[in-house]
């Protein structure tokens, strides 16, 4: 359960059993054990298949609009007072959020696998979009599960996600936010996985999921590194992205982890506070612990259930993160810190009024980090951003608690 | 031989068909719970199934949903569970199984847990998501403390994997008659006959079939091909339809009696 990542062709794997470190595995019933080892073979079978690649890259290219360009917030790093801030805009491919890099990648792979039925689910809708868009463009059947409180917030969303063919399926139990979506597709999956894939949006969930999601985003990072050092001569200083799952921040961390020198912060979300059923933040009030399929840090009680959790924003608002952040963050390679809705919500509206960008929410939390570290830095220092979505998705309920609707931000204390 | 074996042992020299009855621990009360495992067993459930309840229960369907949230609410925990099976222990005859998901059972820790089940009298130990591959460390400790660890099997299960639960599991093996989450059918589904021969032929454990089991006439067409049926979702059931009446343990025994073909319905 302990041993290291193995490193072969250039490549960090987790062990044959799915573990980075102590965390990680396969915790899944007993259904879906040998079709999951079906699904870690035709993987690793597919990124070995230079036609799948090129197939994948294509896409990537011509649909979905990569590269995606790295664009230096001079606006706002003046805002700032300090390094230079770097945005890797992710925001600007297809669909609007990194999701979709992931979401062609798996679609792609069920199809070979032939499977007809995808199943999904979504936590802000920006990977239930990017799901149902990559169906219409292969011709797969979607059932997308959303948490009812996340459709309210993210009602666009439904409704892009319902245009894109996709159905979008209700889920009223537990806390009515992502995680319960997460056990409404598996309950789905275990029924029906014989014709059905379920394409996973984040770096969580067992093995093979946190390896694959994590490849098909690393392109984030691999783009990155190469445009940061064209642009501004060198490797940045420090890298920001918000941890929800953490598949954006793993896609940017992923190019530069055997960059020593580089910084490596992950943001989760403070919420209201840190106290028990008011934030995300689960480097900060977690332990160990199985959830969905994966061993990582987890919010839990003492008798091991899992505990409420808030944020403003849908997509970081879950209680596990993706088990190789668990293991960037014992081992030292990574930071975690956390920003309260309150900073968010400020940041949201800093980089919409200085650069002309609307952030996701998710993505506005790496953003209000990184201003705070920018001064820390000081001028001579460059930061890097994921961007990893847009906003538009967002700006309702943003107005809502702007004009003083109830769901109050809390504020980092 | 365990309680679990000689259990199965003397089902097989009666030719009778076991039945495994499953209920959700604290729905609605763990003080209620004793009183049904109580009945359970005087109404002659051969195996005692005890589901600890967790928050997100992913492999149930909507009546263990709903039971374990009632059961989470009543504030019942693993430790809580095992108080009751301790208390309740001396009083039944028939073997008792926590069913559980694996966090709970994590966050209390294995030597912990291991120690308390031995004492309440525990005598097997299923866990829905700690496939073959991940039990290692609580099926060798359950092991040296004579706690059988049990495995489940589904019709997606492989020959390989039917081979190293048969090889690791003690007790039974328990064979999931569908894909799908827990919850009761009007029939037993055709890939359950199939899987049973398909573990028959790896292993000479005893084998219960569970998942969608409701009516007496689904445990006499098990009773064809394995050696027990567990019953679980629409136990659950009748305890919630039931569970604010003053006869529900009377409700459950008559459910028990009916499935086990004594009295009419």
């Amino acid at each position: 359960m302990t041993q290291q990542i193995v490193t072969t062709c250039g490549r960090r794997d987790p062990d044959e059993r799915g573990y980075y470190g102590a965390f990680g595995g396969r915790y899944v019933p007993e259904t879906l054990a040998a079709p999951i080892e079906e699904l870690a073979a035709a993987y690793l079978a597919a990124r070995d298949d230079g036609m799948f690649r090129q197939t994948l890259d294509d896409l990537l290219h011509h649909y979905a609009g990569r590269p995606t360009p790295v664009y230096e917030a001079r606006r706002l790093s003046g805002a700032a007072g300090g390094a230079r801030i770097f945005l890797k805009r992710e925001d600007l491919t297809h669909t609007g959020a990194h999701k979709i890099n992931n979401a062609l990648g798996q679609a792609l792979l069920a199809r070979r696998m032939g499977k007809r039925r995808i199943v999904a689910e979504t936590g802000a809708g920006q990977h239930g979009v990017a799901t149902a868009t990559a169906c219409a463009l292969l011709g797969l059947s979607c059932d997308v599960y959303m948490g009812a409180e996340d459709m309210e917030r993210q009602a666009l969303n439904v409704f892009r996600m319902e245009l894109l063919g996709a159905t979008v399926r209700r889920v009223d139990g537990g806390s009515r936010t992502l995680k319960d979506a997460i056990n409404e597709a598996m309950r789905d999956w275990v029924a029906t996985v014989r014709d059905t894939h379920y394409l996973l949006g984040s770096v969580l969930g067992p093995h093979p999921y946190p390896l694959m999601v994590r490849e098909f985003q690393s392109i984030i990072g691999r783009e990155a590194r190469q445009q940061i050092i064209a642009q501004a001569g060198r490797l940045p200083d420090a890298i920001v992205a918000c941890v929800g799952g953490g598949s954006n921040a793993i896609g940017i961390f992923d190019a530069f982890l055997e960059d020593r020198d580089v910084r490596l912060i992950g943001v989760e979300a403070g919420g209201e506070a840190i106290v028990s059923g008011r934030h995300a933040a689960r480097f900060a009030g977690g332990s160990p612990g199985v959830l969905q399929g994966t061993r990582t840090y987890v919010l839990q009680d003492a008798a091991g259930n899992i505990e409420a959790t808030h944020s403003i924003s849908a997509g970081l608002d879950y209680a596990a993160v993706g088990p190789e952040h668990a293991w960037l963050r014992d081992t030292g390679r990574a930071e975690y810190t956390w920003i309260s809705d309150r900073d968010a919500l400020e940041a949201f509206q800093q980089l919409s009024k200085l650069e002309g960008i609307l952030p996701a929410l998710e993505s506005a939390h790496a953003v209000a980090y990184a201003t705070r570290v920018a001064r820390e830095l000081g001028r001579d220092k460059i930061m890097l951003v994921n961007l990893s979505g847009r906003g538009d998705k967002d700006v309702q309920s943003v107005a809502k608690v702007l004009s003083g609707g109830n769901e109050g931000p809390g504020t980092r204390e | 031989m365990s309680r679990l074996a000689s259990t199965f042992d003397a089902l097989r020299r009666q030719h009778r068909t076991g039945l495994v009855t499953y209920v959700t621990a604290g729905d609605p009360s763990l003080r209620v719970s004793a009183d049904i495992l109580r009945t359970l067993d005087r109404a002659g459930a051969d195996v005692l199934e005890v589901g600890v309840p967790f928050s997100d229960p992913l492999a149930d369907g909507p009546v263990i949903q709903r039971a374990s949230e009632r059961a989470l609410a009543a504030g019942t925990t693993l430790a809580g569970v095992l108080d009751l099976i301790d208390r309740t222990r001396p009083e039944i005859a028939a073997p008792i199984v926590v069913f559980s998901y694996a966090n709970p059972i994590l966050r209390m820790g294995l030597p912990a847990f291991i120690e308390r089940a031995s004492r309440a009298g525990v005598d097997g130990v299923l866990v829905l998501d700690l496939p073959i591959e991940e039990a290692g460390a609580l099926q060798q400790q359950l092991g040296r403390a004579d706690i059988d660890m049990i495995f489940l099997l589904s019709p997606t299960s492989t020959t390989a994997r039917i081979r190293r639960a048969a090889t690791l599991g003690r007790g039974f093996l328990y064979a999931i008659s569908r894909l799908g989450v827990t919850g009761a059918r009007d029939a037993v589904a055709r890939d359950a006959r199939d899987l049973v021969a398909r573990i028959r032929a790896e292993s000479g454990l005893p084998v219960a079939l569970g998942f969608g089991v409701s009516r007496p006439e689904h445990v006499t067409e098990i009773g064809q091909w394995a050696d027990a049926a567990v019953v679980g979702s629409a136990l659950v059931d009748v305890i919630a339809q039931h569970r604010e009446a003053a006869d529900l343990a009377g409700r459950v025994e008559q459910y028990v009696r009916w499935m086990k073909g004594v009295v009419p319905a």
